[in-house]
């Protein structure tokens, strides 16, 4: 890992670090001498930073350049129950920069083939009838094996998918105050970054659970998520969820921006391109014990990890010891929500012989987590396909080993 | 009777803000300008309608791209270190295509013209966004040299994968199948 691979932490440590003595010279010019021990308090907890012990950040699977996307994986390995703390939402920006938007002059324009076009201010969309989700988000090139230094860690490979708690306004309702003219059928959202990013969303969709949310984990929606204002599209890829949102157009054909026709469409060997694949496939994966760990012994452990699906809800999920022979049905966590991760949780007596574990998703419409040699068949595809395809949602194998060391088995 | 008049008055503005509110059942939001409306609308649909009046040739182009292209996407497309080439145009994975895979020549014209060059996004203009629209389209062997794009030529242009790209939930419903999913 090059010295790209900082971690956010210890980068907003440093800027923390700096503000402090800011502050605290502050505070001595004024008064003459050192700060209070409640206004030392308050720079050093104002936001509730975890224990100085405590090393969970995300991480970026290769080296950045200035230009390249912005790429930080949640540490799923690290986590626990269903909620991603929103410090450590997985990011995947297609931006120039992240935009520093005042929500005073932010306005979210929606007009098209509408009875009567309207902007709201945020005052305006706090003001509607709000709902509180708890939906996932992951990208769509999540999962590809393989992915980072020796493609062994559940962070790099999976963690471009998060979970949190949505607030917001149901589009619907604010489609409903424009108007829809007969002969819609898609709307067309974008951002208010620099590059206007842009995305096409069916009617169908935006009027059934698509949220325009400004709350993430019972805070305001953080920069890097799409503050002050950002689309969530539940169940599907996330590049529908348009970060930034300031302009909705209702119309009658999608508009084949860049992101969604010239980028995102997987090539087949058949030589055509698959575009336009909202809904993404049930899939789990074991979070723990996971590729990179150590089990320090044998004897008991708790299999655990996390599963979700763009169908709606996970209906169950089995866990296999012995890559894939035999499965046995995990605990789910409960209340399962719709578009949601699910914790699942499998007890294991490790008796120090080589084991591989895996798990196997199926969702409430009977749609089942595919292993990547069936996976391969739907498409056409030999295995190797998937090492830079998007939408795959194999089963994840972790081979662990006699001396307790684990390591990514797909291959 | 003066507080007669106030309360008139007072009744008044309140009207005046009734009116400015505009949705049906929470009577939120302000009805924008046609002209705020055109100024942040810049989308270019595949038919092409909205472009804007200018034109490019391939010539023209190749110095544009010259002067603000070739930093990031290297001499005649074929990337540097800090940026993929444009040769295919657009993705080509996991299988290499000739080519490129996008369906229609205002896809390139509208991102070029919303997100091009990184560092000044929105900041060419329409001749010059025709130009280079005209240059990576030749850059992939889809125009010709000679060939000129304006508001009538560009969405002319046909595209070599048109009829390969297929858009897989085009007809989604909520609660279908998800195609190529597994039901075993």
């Amino acid at each position: 890992m090059g010295s790209h691979h900082h971690s956010d932490r210890r980068q907003f440590l440093t800027e923390s670090a700096a503000l402090a003595t800011l502050v605290v010279g502050a505070v001595q010019s004024v008064e003459g001498q050192a700060p209070s021990p409640e206004a030392r308090l308050k720079d050093t907890l104002a936001y509730g930073q975890p224990s100085r012990f405590d090393t969970t950040v995300r991480r970026a699977p290769g080296s950045g350049s200035p230009i390249t996307d912005t790429a930080l994986m949640t540490p799923l390995q690290d986590l626990d129950g269903i909620i991603t703390p929103s410090g450590l939402h997985f990011l995947m920006d297609h931006v120039n920069g992240i935009p520093d938007i005042d929500p005073q002059q932010h306005r979210l324009l929606m007009h098209g083939m509408v009875d009567r076009p309207l902007s709201f201010t945020m005052e305006e969309l706090r003001r509607f009838p709000s709902v509180s989700r708890v939906y996932f988000l992951e990208c769509n090139a999540n999962s590809r094996p393989l992915r980072g230094p020796n493609g062994d860690s559940v962070q790099l490979v999976h963690g471009r998918t998060s979970c949190s708690e949505w607030t917001g306004v149901l589009l619907s309702i604010l489609l409903k105050e424009c108007g829809v003219k007969t002969g819609a059928s898609w709307i067309v959202a974008e951002g208010s970054e620099s590059n206007k990013y842009t995305m096409s969303i069916p009617l169908a969709k935006a009027m059934d659970d698509t949220l325009v949310a400004y709350a993430q984990n019972g805070e305001p929606v953080r920069p890097h998520n799409g503050y002050p204002l950002r689309l969530v599209a539940p169940g599907w890829e996330a590049i529908r969820s348009v970060k930034w949102l300031s302009r909705i157009a209702v119309v009658d054909q999608p508009a084949m921006a860049w992101h969604e026709a010239g980028n995102n469409a997987d090539t087949r060997p058949d030589g055509k391109a698959l575009g336009f694949r909202f809904e993404l496939g049930p899939k789990s994966v074991i979070t723990r014990p996971s590729g990179g760990q150590r089990l320090p012994g044998r004897g008991f452990y708790e299999i655990t990890g996390l599963a979700w699906t763009g169908g709606g809800a996970v209906r169950r999920v089995d866990v296999s010891v012995d890559g894939g022979r035999t499965y046995a049905e995990a605990q789910l966590q409960q209340p399962v929500h719709r578009y949601a991760h699910t914790r699942f949780r499998f007890a294991w007596e490790w008796i120090g012989e080589e084991a591989v574990l895996q798990s196997r998703c199926t969702d409430e419409r009977g749609e089942v987590q595919p292993t990547i040699a069936e996976a391969a068949k739907i498409l056409g595809v030999t295995p190797e396909y998937f090492l830079q395809a998007d939408h795959f949602n194999g089963i994840q194998p972790w081979r662990v080993n006699r001396d307790g060391s684990i390591q990514n088995a797909l291959f | 009777m003066r507080c007669f008049r106030l309360l008139t008055a007072t009744f008044v503005l309140s009207a005046s803000v009734t009116v400015l509110a505009q949705g049906p059942t929470y009577r939120l939001g302000t009805i924008p300008s046609a002209e705020e409306i055109k100024a942040r609308d810049t989308a270019i649909s595949p038919q092409g309608k909205e472009l804007p009046p200018g034109s490019g040739t391939v010539k023209q182009g190749a110095s544009v791209y010259a002067q603000k292209c070739e930093g990031c996407h290297g001499p005649n497309g074929k990337g540097t270190r800090l940026h993929r080439g444009l040769i295919p145009l657009g993705n080509a994975k996991p299988v290499k295509i000739e080519g490129s895979l996008v369906p229609y020549a205002t896809t390139v014209w509208d991102f070029i013209n919303r997100a091009m060059p990184s560092t000044r996004p929105g900041s060419l203009t329409p001749d010059e966004v025709y130009a280079s629209t005209a240059f990576v389209l030749f850059l992939n062997g889809i125009i010709t040299e000679t060939d000129v794009l304006d508001a009538t030529t560009l969405p002319k242009v046909r595209m070599p994968n048109r009829d390969n790209f297929l858009a897989v939930e085009i007809d989604w419903k909520p609660g279908q199948r998800r195609p190529l999913g597994h039901y075993p």
